[in-house]
């Protein structure tokens, strides 16, 4: 397995990427993987980024996206609810980009 | 001896055939699927409960705790953790495991 | 998560699917990777069933607690289906009774039915898969 080091720390990822020790996870690696995946963190960014963390703690699985833009809706607002908003913080798919960077491991049904 | 079962009574014949088998003094330990013949209103909890007068039956804690069973487990019945699974292996002479 | 959001292959049709678990949890591979067929199966729009039957009723049980053993802890998961529009799920009753379990002992709201309403509820099925 590919390891990268951030501030001295080494982190385990899979070939694509995905850290592979949830428990490592931090705002440092965070913030690897955006560069990674060209995403420049916003606050908006942070908000999605938390809410996935969220939702895994509590249901051990990365929502569809379907299913987590419904959530977003409910929690943080239908203007941000929606799939214009999400794609426009992660061009390449919320699920793949977002989850990389909360530390998730890649979406089950996602090829 | 030590019998070991680990599937589910109210799946497989193994735990029957191993309480058929297994002699007076024999201990039996129940892992994996096979801890829920270990707790209570499970169809298989009687059998557990007589068999007991004759031998030491043992279900291994983490099993049970992953399967939600921890607070249901059966009046004479020993839980051990890993390190009693090992104890109970190199205690008896012979290990069968009911596969 | 999928980036394949809301796929179906456009033909509208909608097929009455039943996904029947009969295993415990953890013994086997079966449940976890029932579990995961069904939640990509919600991107397909169709009427899916879940049904618990046998050792699955096992899977639903409150109180699990994986470190133990080092497996994730997918019984959080059942609790996600509700999310992906997946709100029928049914556990047959003789199986909760020849095990000692009943309702408050799930992590989720379930139907009970007798296995007539059971057998009833298989028989109306385009497709029933097996787990």
């Amino acid at each position: 397995m590919p390891m990268v080091n951030i501030a001295g720390k080494d982190y385990e990822v899979d070939e694509e990427g995905y850290l592979i020790d949830l428990s490592q996870w931090n705002e440092d690696i965070a913030k690897y993987m955006a560069v990674e995946e060209k995403v420049d963190l916003t606050e908006g960014h942070w908000e999605v980024v938390n809410f996935l963390r969220e939702y895994y703690a509590e249901y051990q699985i990365a929502p569809a996206v379907r299913v987590l833009t419904k959530a977003i809706g409910k929690k943080l607002g239908p203007d941000k609810g929606n799939n214009k908003y999400l794609y426009e913080l992660f061009p390449y798919g919320p699920a793949k980009q977002a989850c990389k960077i909360a530390g998730l491991p890649k979406p089950t049904g996602c090829i | 001896m030590l019998h070991i079962v680990n599937k589910s009574a109210t799946d497989r014949g193994s735990l029957e055939s191993c309480l058929a088998m297994a002699t007076k003094g024999s201990a039996v330990l129940l892992i994996e699927d096979a801890v829920y013949a270990a707790t209570n209103g499970s169809a298989a909890a009687a059998k557990i409960q007589a068999a007991a007068a004759d031998l030491k039956i043992y279900a291994l804690g983490p099993d049970l705790a992953a399967r939600g069973m921890a607070a249901r487990v059966l009046d004479g019945v020993n839980v051990v953790d890993y390190a009693g699974f090992v104890d109970l292996v190199a205690e008896h002479k012979s290990c069968q495991s009911w596969l | 998560m999928s980036d394949m959001d809301d796929m179906d292959d456009g033909s509208g049709i909608v097929k009455k699917f039943m996904f029947l678990n009969r295993k415990a949890p953890h013994g086997t591979v079966y449940a976890l990777e029932g579990l995961e067929v069904v939640l990509i199966t919600a991107a397909f729009d169709q009427d899916v069933s879940m049904v618990f039957t046998d050792d699955g009723v096992y899977q639903l049980l409150k109180g699990i607690d994986t470190k133990g053993i080092e497996v994730k802890d997918f019984s959080k998961t059942y609790r996600a289906l509700d999310g992906y529009d997946i709100e029928k799920l049914y556990v047959d009753q003789a199986s909760m009774d020849a095990r000692g379990l009943t309702e408050d002992d799930l992590i989720v709201d379930v139907t009970v039915l007798s296995v007539d309403e059971m057998a009833n509820l298989m028989a109306e099925q385009d497709v029933v898969i097996s787990f």
